[in-house]
């Protein structure tokens, strides 16, 4: 198994809130490679996790394709995994409960269950705190039990929506590693959502910035150095850092308006370094 | 073979149970509570408020004369209401409280009708359903049962979605949700509402069987008022706060052996 890939053409998303009509994503195209991470990143209200419940099948597109693999993303289709900002866990489950819900939920066979559960607890440290509930857990390792539930399915895509974001940053360092031994497994695509440039840095080997309002793609950065030992500390790492915080400023610009200033493509589109840049448009 | 145990049941006791020498304080509150009514039977002197002891002597004494049976039927018309309330209370709030369709169809039904005292139906219950256990029940039912599917509707609505969401993207079905998230979430606050509502639905045993009645504590306390046996009169109302407080106790038990997160 290599994971799933991702083909995005042209996504738009709209949807009703307080009886107005949001547009979350307008032409949103991506592909993302089988076995890679890849990162999401922008301002509040560019379509982040919207992009993400998309893949994820518990939101619909109102124009464009999405493919995961060779068919469309829905709700419940095996092999995808999503981790949410607050966890997701259920207060009333265990370590336990919490790990196997997914496998109790598509009726897998009792041992199946048992052995998956097992193992990945124990995968992930957590095999002591099994009859533990999630409020005697400190956060790092709630979030450890959400990815060890994401696990347990035996995903080809994992998706994540800012999952480490209010944790320490030492905690968000040692999770991390811990999601770059899964993908180094192999086996598993991993996309994901966060507003924290040095996690989107670390993890992508491809970073896409979205602009705000609505959610459109301002540039794509190809990182192959991604997740590599010691990267964190290099002055390759640095400048990505530095350059990523330069392309959100812009982007958040594009979306205010911005681009009407810019009529022949925004500033960041003069430098990069780190690959191609797409403007609004098709991120390939 | 998977383990049964570590499956489909909490393996491990929470960390914090019952603390040490909880009994104390309840120990302390009966003994103020006494001192309380003997002091006040003293300073009274009315043989309408007869002492503790008088009382409590006349309480155990009674048991077998006829006590002991109406406590068994008026428990009996508590828990019968008190079930049938559960059962079609929290399914209809659980349903309405998930369902904005039909939520805004019955919720002005709803609101119009959960503030009427529903005692003042008392003659017309007894007229239609007559004066034995089923119109006691009926009565007691309407009481219990606005309350828990209010709380169960309100509940339900206010579901971290983000949990329904979590498990949505697992392939939950719509059951799944209602069995791994709606129910539990709602589980505490129709506990809660039960413990309130089982105050009120003493009270309204209490009315139902002061009237017509044949049988339960209430006629035995209205019987030993109207023949000036205030010794028995007391040992009806302690039979009945000992009713209330075996449910309260109930309640707790249940709460705590079915929401052990909760005591976390």
């Amino acid at each position: 198994m290599t994971g799933a890939s991702i083909d995005i053409t042209g996504l738009c998303v709209s949807y009703h809130r307080d009886r107005e009509t949001v547009e979350a994503l307008r032409d949103v195209s991506l592909q993302v490679d089988p076995g890679t991470a890849c990162s999401v990143i922008g301002p509040s209200g560019c379509g982040k996790s919207t992009l993400l419940y998309v893949l994820a099948g518990i939101m619909r597109p109102t124009g464009g394709r999405v493919l995961i693999g060779d068919g469309d993303p829905r709700a419940g289709r095996r092999e995808t995994s999503i981790i949410l900002q607050d966890y997701g866990l259920l207060p009333w489950k265990t370590v336990w409960h919490n790990t196997v819900l997914g496998l109790v939920i598509r009726r897998a066979p009792a041992a199946q269950i048992q052995a998956a559960g097992e193992q990945v607890l124990r995968e992930m440290g957590l095999w002591e705190m099994r009859g533990r509930f999630p409020a005697q857990l400190s956060g790092g390792q709630r979030q450890r039990v959400a990815i060890a539930r994401s696990l347990a399915t035996r995903p080809d895509l994992l998706l994540m929506d800012e999952p480490f974001s209010s944790l320490d940053a030492l905690t968000r360092e040692s999770l991390q590693e811990t999601l770059l031994d899964v993908l180094k497994g192999g086996g598993l695509t991993m996309l994901l959502v966060t507003h924290n440039i040095e996690e989107a840095a670390y993890l992508g080997r491809r970073i896409v910035v979205l602009t705000p309002h609505p959610g459109r793609i301002f540039t794509v950065l190809k990182n192959p150095a991604a997740g590599s030992t010691g990267y964190r500390k290099t002055d390759q790492f640095y400048r990505l850092c530095r350059d990523l915080r330069c392309r959100l400023e812009d982007a958040c610009q594009a979306g205010s308006g911005g681009e009407e200033r810019h009529p022949g493509g925004p500033p960041a589109a003069q430098t990069t370094g780190f690959g191609e840049t797409k403007v609004a448009g098709v991120g390939r | 073979m998977a383990d049964k145990r570590t499956e489909f049941s909490v393996p491990g006791k929470p960390a914090n149970s019952r603390p040490a020498g909880r009994s104390f304080p309840t120990v302390a509150a009966v003994l103020a509570l006494l001192l309380g009514w003997y002091l006040l039977s003293l300073l009274l002197n009315n043989p309408a408020l007869p002492p503790p002891a008088m009382a409590l002597t006349a309480f155990i004494t009674q048991i077998p004369s006829g006590l002991g049976r109406d406590f068994l039927i008026s428990t009996w018309r508590v828990l019968a209401s008190i079930l049938i309330s559960l059962g079609l209370g929290v399914p209809l709030g659980l349903w309405l409280g998930r369902d904005r369709q039909y939520d805004r169809f019955f919720a002005p039904l709803i609101y119009l009708t959960y503030p009427i005292p529903k005692i003042v139906f008392l003659p017309l219950v007894m007229i239609l359903l007559g004066l034995g256990d089923i119109s006691k029940i009926f009565l007691i039912t309407l009481v219990v049962f606005f309350q828990i599917l209010v709380t169960t509707r309100d509940a339900a609505r206010n579901v971290n979605e983000a949990m329904v969401l979590s498990v949505s993207s697992l392939g939950a079905r719509r059951l799944d949700i209602y069995r791994h998230v709606i129910w539990p979430a709602v589980l505490p606050e129709v506990l809660t509402a039960l413990r309130i509502a089982s105050g009120t639905a003493i009270a309204v045993l209490f009315f139902s069987e002061s009237f017509a009645s044949q049988d339960g504590l209430g006629y035995y306390l209205m019987d030993a008022w109207s023949r000036y046996a205030y010794d028995e009169m007391f040992a009806g109302i302690i039979a009945m706060g000992a009713l209330g407080y075996l449910l309260y106790l109930g309640l707790d038990w249940l709460e705590k052996a079915a929401c052990p997160w909760k005591r976390l």
